[in-house]
């Protein structure tokens, strides 16, 4: 397409990117308010009520309770066995990751705050932690509501910092491990009597994949010196408190120089600290975090000029997450023709965008959120620490496109457990095209389309290429 | 372990006839196929780290018994509930007693005190590891088995690469295609349209989803040409998601769909309390994978010669038993080594002993043979690969050990 998009498009287009996927309401909204006012009240997302949502969560309880809690509620299996307690299945700890992913499908589908639970996803797969590894299984549900979500449109520094004092990464990256061996508390401390030492793996993800990148200009010195700075971050029981604590018995008090900077002795907490803001202004940082918005936001390659951009933007703001995203979506690159539909949705926007766009009952069975691991994208489950990648051809293996496919047709007829889509509006096929790609559908999909009725022409659409894209 | 995973969908237990497939499928001629006689590589990996020194168990190595007085296989010896007799040193749990004629008739072999050099005692950092073959660095972005596809062969078998799970497996992920297969019989379009479908691929504008859709569509028509050739399994494999996955990859081996990558996983291995000896929780455990691995045998017949089948754990477990009657996590392990062509009946790979001064930081099994050497030896003997240093990049190969006749 060449010509510049249209009034319609442009609202299809402007939905697809800021939320999961377009309603009628949605639309209505924007037509009324237009597309910058919208996007100002999606930026303020505490100021929308959000009463539909609130209602479907009611009933999770995991998603308030404290690690603490969690761990007394959901014990771990040996401590069942240890204390000779009966095991109950509704105790299992699995009961707290479904819960966990049941919520984040049904917010992708209902909640009215929907740009913030677009960056909630970016954050929580740029911050990845594996949710089966160990403790993280009673640490994840904190995790996402106290780390991720307070920042997720706040101060990058902020969420930097609290993904690293985070129980959750502490234990994903064995930073609660590392020890400076010279250090009082390392001699004893550690089971079998092993003596502990100093762990890199954290270190080097947080250069590596939280912030500068594997091209930041940072050496194996820079990991081993910043790991000694993390020295003493660590969790007070992670198998029954979990909570973040500074041990300075374990701490490396000497002095380190990190990417060129000297870090004194006897910081403390306090190197940890210095780290993160060093990384969190670091040019590079604002490069790898603008790009990777680029990315979600524009296109898979992104053009370089919006992406220097919205560089310049998080550079002159100390990393706003907001004025970021506004200078993305403000600029004339994300309207683009050649942007329009060029990016693949994820499994969790293709399931969450399809529930949307037929207005669909759920209360999330285990059959959903299977459905979008079974694409690809297991929620909470990926296990690199890279999380999953966000271009076209991570998606669209043979199996996870037959599963896309597959789940269309389950949907439209009604076929999947706990999910319903009404009859008048299976019956309406042109209201659902009107969400899909207003001038964008292929001939063969146009005929297929106009030799069926209601559900059959929805479920071939929601197949098609077409609907694959936002 | 990320058990949740890994329990998805049963497989069904229909055959193919009670489907109601058009009689076209049926009647096709047979010979309108191209018949491939390639080799087939099948790794089935055992997540959860398996107890090695109970499953080929050192009997003669008297640490062994100090090490473990409550869950110790008792030595060979008439009557049950002992070790079978490998070799005079070795014995083999008594819950896999069906492998053991396999074992006597030479197409069985193990090889002990080996696994990853890595000394991470974590499942994930372990699994991940030795899926991507780079033990020690995380940044290795494809797995093995998958760069095992890159030979540039100009293939397009859609069945060449296909692992037996729900997700794809990062051993298998990779810039090559590769499947996953739940069940054959689940690999279907349930959408009414598939004529419809195919043709919005086929002719669609968007280069990727063409392809994509060739990709599936060519898959979905090669499982239903084969279909009727495929031959419903008469062999009794056990309940569960392993034997049902090795069933369907004998399957699909015997009606000659291209198969040359097959992954499959067994789980259930992190036994760290009452963990039992010759019967108990690991006894049951290992009666599975070793009834699937003799169905598995005897339903590929003559065709047995064309596979190898691997296993891999993470890594293996304490030497000592624990307060709970179980192990922890330990060092090295034992492979199995199935396939026509091994030169099974042999344990091998140096075995470094149970003594105190010589275990592995003081607690568990040494190592004495990398898995990639054993890996690399089917790779280039088995496969017919040439450039080992692409499959595992930075990696110093021993001397092979010998494992294929």
């Amino acid at each position: 397409m060449s010509t510049a998009l249209g009034p319609e498009q442009k609202i299809i287009h402007f939905l697809n990117r800021i939320s999961f996927g377009p309603t009628h309401a949605e639309v209505e909204r924007v037509g009324r308010l237009g597309i910058r006012a919208y996007l100002n009240e999606q930026l303020q997302p505490d100021l929308l009520a959000d009463q539909r949502l609130e209602e479907k969560l009611a009933g999770l309880k995991t998603m308030r309770l404290s690690n603490r809690e969690l761990i007394e509620l959901y014990p771990p299996p040996q401590i069942v066995r240890q204390q000779g307690m009966m095991p109950q299945p509704t105790q299992a700890p699995r009961a707290i990751i479904v819960e966990l992913q049941q919520a984040r499908l049904l917010r992708s589908i209902y909640s009215r705050r929907q740009l913030f639970e677009i960056m909630v996803d970016f954050w929580t797969n740029h911050f990845n932690v594996f949710s089966a590894k160990g403790a993280d299984r009673w640490l994840i549900t904190s995790y996402d509501r106290d780390t991720i979500r307070p920042h997720a449109l706040g101060k990058f520094r902020d969420l930097l910092l609290a993904t690293a004092q985070s129980p959750a990464m502490l234990f994903y990256l064995d930073n609660w491990l590392s020890a400076s061996p010279d250090s009082p508390g390392a001699r004893f401390a550690g089971p079998n009597n092993r003596r502990r030492g100093l762990n890199e793996n954290y270190a080097r993800e947080l250069m590596e994949l939280h912030t500068i990148g594997v091209e930041g200009g940072y050496t194996q010195k820079d990991v081993i010196e910043i790991a000694r700075c993390f020295t003493g971050w660590t969790i007070r029981q992670p198998q029954q408190r979990g909570e973040f604590i500074f041990d300075s018995r374990i701490h490396d008090n000497g002095e380190k120089n990190v990417l060129g900077t000297r870090i004194p002795a006897g910081g403390g907490i306090e190197d940890g600290k210095k780290v993160i803001d060093l990384l969190a202004s670091h040019p590079a940082t604002a490069r790898c975090i603008a790009l990777k918005l680029a990315r979600r936001f524009i296109a898979d390659q992104p053009p370089a000029a919006v992406v220097d951009r919205a560089a310049a933007t998080f550079r002159q703001t100390n990393g706003d997450i907001r004025s970021v995203l506004t200078s993305l979506i403000d600029s004339s690159e994300f309207f683009a023709p050649e942007n329009y539909l060029a990016k693949v949705k994820k499994p969790l926007e293709f399931v969450a965008s399809a529930l949307r766009a037929v207005d669909a009952e759920t209360q999330v069975s285990h059959q959903l959120f299977r459905y979008v691991g079974r694409m690809g994208e297991p929620l909470f489950l990926a296990q690199p620490p890279t999380g999953h990648p966000d271009v076209a051809s991570s998606w669209i293996s043979p199996d996870m496109l037959l599963t896309r496919m597959n789940f269309a047709a389950d949907l439209v007829a009604n076929r999947l457990p706990g999910s319903r889509v009404s009859a008048e509006t299976l019956k309406d096929k042109q209201s659902f095209l009107q969400l899909v790609a207003p001038g964008g559908l292929s001939p063969a999909t146009r005929a297929a389309v106009a030799d069926r009725e209601g559900p059959q022409a929805i479920a071939i659409v929601m197949a098609a290429p077409e609907f694959q894209r936002r | 372990m990320n058990t949740s995973r890994r329990n998805f969908l049963k497989s069904s237990s229909l055959g193919f006839l009670a489907l109601g497939l058009p009689p076209s499928f049926l009647v096709r001629a047979a010979g309108a196929q191209q018949i491939f006689s390639g080799k087939t590589l099948v790794v089935v990996f055992q997540r959860g780290a398996i107890d090695g020194l109970n499953v080929v168990i050192p009997f003669k190595d008297p640490a062994y018994y100090r090490l473990r007085p409550s869950i110790a296989v008792k030595e060979p010896a008439a009557g049950e509930e002992r070790a079978l007799d490998l070799d005079g040193f070795y014995g083999l749990h008594p819950a896999l007693g069906s492998l053991k004629s396999i074992y006597d008739q030479g197409q069985l072999a193990f090889v002990h005190a080996s696994g990853s050099p890595d000394s991470s005692r974590s499942h994930f950092d372990a699994q991940d590891y030795m899926e991507i073959g780079t033990p020690g660095i995380k940044s290795t972005a494809d797995g093995w088995l998958n760069r095992c596809l890159l030979d540039g062969k100009k293939t397009h078998a859609p069945f060449r690469g296909v692992a037996m799970t729900a997700q794809l497996p990062r051993i298998l992920a990779g810039v090559a295609p590769a499947l996953t297969l739940s069940s054959i019989e689940e690999f279907r379009l349930r959408n009414e349209a598939m004529a419809a479908l195919q043709k919005i691929y086929a002719e669609s504008s968007d280069a990727l989803f063409r392809a994509g859709g060739q990709n599936l569509f060519s898959a979905i028509a090669e499982l239903r040409r084969m279909e009727s050739k495929i031959p419903a399994s008469v062999e009794r494999y056990p309940v569960g998601r392993f034997g049902a996955g090795l069933s369907q990859l004998a399957r699909l081996i015997k009606a000659n769909v291209g198969l040359e990558i097959a992954f499959t996983e067994i789980g259930g291995w992190d036994t760290h309390a009452n963990q039992g000896a010759a019967t108990g929780q690991l006894a049951n455990r290992l009666r599975e994978l070793g009834e699937g691995l003799a169905a598995f045998y005897r339903d590929l017949g003559d065709r047995i010669d064309d596979v190898v089948l691997l296993t891999l754990s993470e890594f293996g477990r304490t030497a000592r038993e624990n307060g709970n009657r179980g192990t922890d996590h330990g060092h090295a392990n034992v492979m199995f080594a199935l396939g026509g062509k091994i030169r099974g009946g042999k344990v091998y790979g140096r075995w470094p002993g149970l003594a105190p001064e010589v275990l592995y930081e003081g607690r568990d099994l040494d190592l004495t043979t990398d898995f990639r050497t054993v890996c690399s030896e089917v790779v280039t003997r088995h496969l017919g690969q040439k450039d080992l240093a692409k499959i595992f990049p930075n990696f110093k190969n021993g001397a092979p050990l010998g494992l294929l006749a």
